[in-house]
């Protein structure tokens, strides 16, 4: 579903992706773990060309998004992306905010969209914010009417950038619990994240990322029983 | 002092009630606020276009928009509006309000276009990554998320745009006298008194500018309460 090859990302002279190659499979949940500055947030987000690679190629379904020719908007769709920082629109009515791009790039009609946005609203438990502006809810709140946004647009993939980074401790399971449904609906989801709970539970691939490399790949199980790399031994001793 | 007095009385008459002289003063404010309320919003068509021009991807828009702002910010009103007016209108039947609407809004374009540039910076890039993120073009990106928020974000700063056309917009008097600066000047030149009338029209746009300034920080705190909702 997902095929990286050779990826390298560089801002100015800095290099942050120093080679990438990555496979993930339709229905896989991958955990990329790692410290600060390791390029996980990069590698996610060059996956949706919010960052464009500086060498390297990517397939999204068998599709090179790389390859400048490529209809960007329309791979977009198909891949949905949550923020840190939630990044609500903070004008717009929660409602609105879920019907959007429905609306504008699907081209759905009101009636429609906003039927299915309050079905997602359901889905997160926040069915009785429809009407609300993002500033009057909650961190968790708000994330989790991030994810009911991406969700709207009917993607086959969902990228999560350090979803709970910028939560308060509370309000953390209430958006795992989220993304957590959605693995068990069989998302295909990458998720980057400081949880190493969640990941254990969830991810079915733990990637740990380092130094513009991904150092180790395994299972939860091998990869936080019995690492073997020197780095992923070291990172895990602490932050377990 | 009662001569000091009367003096005063007298001019106040032969200004304003004598023939009804203050339907020039009454016309002249309305000139006046006519003038820079349309130059405000023209001048905001402009600035918005501008603005998209300066962070535009293309070198040309930038270039075009770049000079038009360097060339109205780096002359005088005044020049700007007698060109426009004995140059470019110079063979055209024209009302002279309108060359005037032409001429500050040109002029004022170039400034409301920095401030909605600053006003588009102004917005987290987080807010266009999401909408782009989302599928969304970068143009509905821009129209439907980042436009909204900037204009509101501007609003205060228009306000007071506004308000310093409506000073700025006396240069008028170059090519017509019939602002309030005109009404004074038509005064003046029956009663050959300076004083009152000048004072006058400082007095009514002191105040009308008051007027403005207080609305505009009320309309401010409102929006400002409305985003703590």
């Amino acid at each position: 579903m997902i095929k990286v090859t050779g990826l390298k990302k560089s801002f100015d002279n800095l290099e942050v992706l120093k080679g990438i190659d990555q496979h993930i499979e339709k229905g896989e949940k991958v955990v990329v773990i790692g410290p600060s500055g390791s390029g996980k947030s990069t590698f996610l987000r060059c996956l949706n060309l919010l960052e464009i690679p500086t060498d390297g190629e990517i397939l999204i379904e068998d599709e090179c998004i790389t390859d400048p020719k490529t209809n960007v908007n329309k791979i977009r769709e198909k891949m949905g992306m949550v923020f840190q920082q939630f990044n609500l629109f903070p004008h717009l009515k929660i409602i609105d905010n879920i019907t959007l791009a429905p609306i504008k790039v699907k081209k759905k009609s009101k009636e429609e969209a906003e039927k299915r946005a309050l079905e997602l609203l359901k889905k997160v438990g926040l069915e009785d914010k429809a009407q609300a502006y993002p500033a009057q809810l909650s961190g968790g709140q708000q994330q989790r009417i991030a994810i009911a946004r991406a969700l709207a647009m009917e993607p086959d993939i969902m990228l999560f950038d350090e979803p709970t980074s910028a939560l308060d401790p509370e309000m953390v399971g209430e958006v795992l619990a989220v993304m957590k449904d959605l693995a068990d609906a069989g998302m295909t989801m990458v998720v980057v994240t400081h949880e190493m709970g969640f990941a254990r539970e969830v991810a079915s691939r733990i990637l740990f990322m380092d130094d513009g490399y991904i150092q180790e790949e395994g299972t939860p199980e091998e990869l936080f029983t019995n690492p073997k790399n020197e780095r992923t031994k070291l990172f895990l001793s602490k932050v377990l | 002092m009662s001569s000091w007095l009367m003096e005063l009385g007298n001019g106040l008459v032969s200004t304003f009630i004598l023939e009804n002289r203050w339907k020039w003063f009454a016309s002249g404010l309305g000139y006046t606020l006519l003038i820079s309320f349309f130059s405000v919003l023209l001048g905001l068509v402009i600035g918005v276009l501008m603005a998209l021009g300066r962070l535009s991807k293309s070198k040309i828009l930038r270039g075009i928009s770049g000079i038009y702002i360097d060339i109205i910010r780096g002359t005088p009103t005044m020049v700007q509006l007698l060109i426009i007016y004995f140059i470019i209108f110079a063979n055209v039947n024209i009302e002279k309000w309108i060359v005037g609407i032409i001429a500050f809004g040109i002029n004022s374009g170039a400034y409301i276009a920095e401030i909605v540039r600053g006003g588009i910076l102004s917005v987290n890039i987080g807010q266009t990554e999401a909408g782009r993120s989302l599928g969304l073009t970068q143009r509905q990106t821009m129209t439907h998320i980042i436009m909204p928020q900037a204009m509101k974000n501007i609003l205060p700063a228009l306000g007071n745009e506004f308000v310093v056309l409506i000073k700025e917009t006396a240069v008028i008097g170059m090519i017509a006298n019939i602002d309030l600066v005109g009404a004074a000047r038509k005064v003046q030149s029956l009663t050959y008194d300076y004083l009152i009338p000048l004072l006058s029209i400082a007095v009514i746009y002191y105040v009308v500018i008051k007027i403005i300034s207080l609305l505009l920080s009320k309309l401010e705190k409102t929006m400002r309460k409305a985003d703590k909702r």
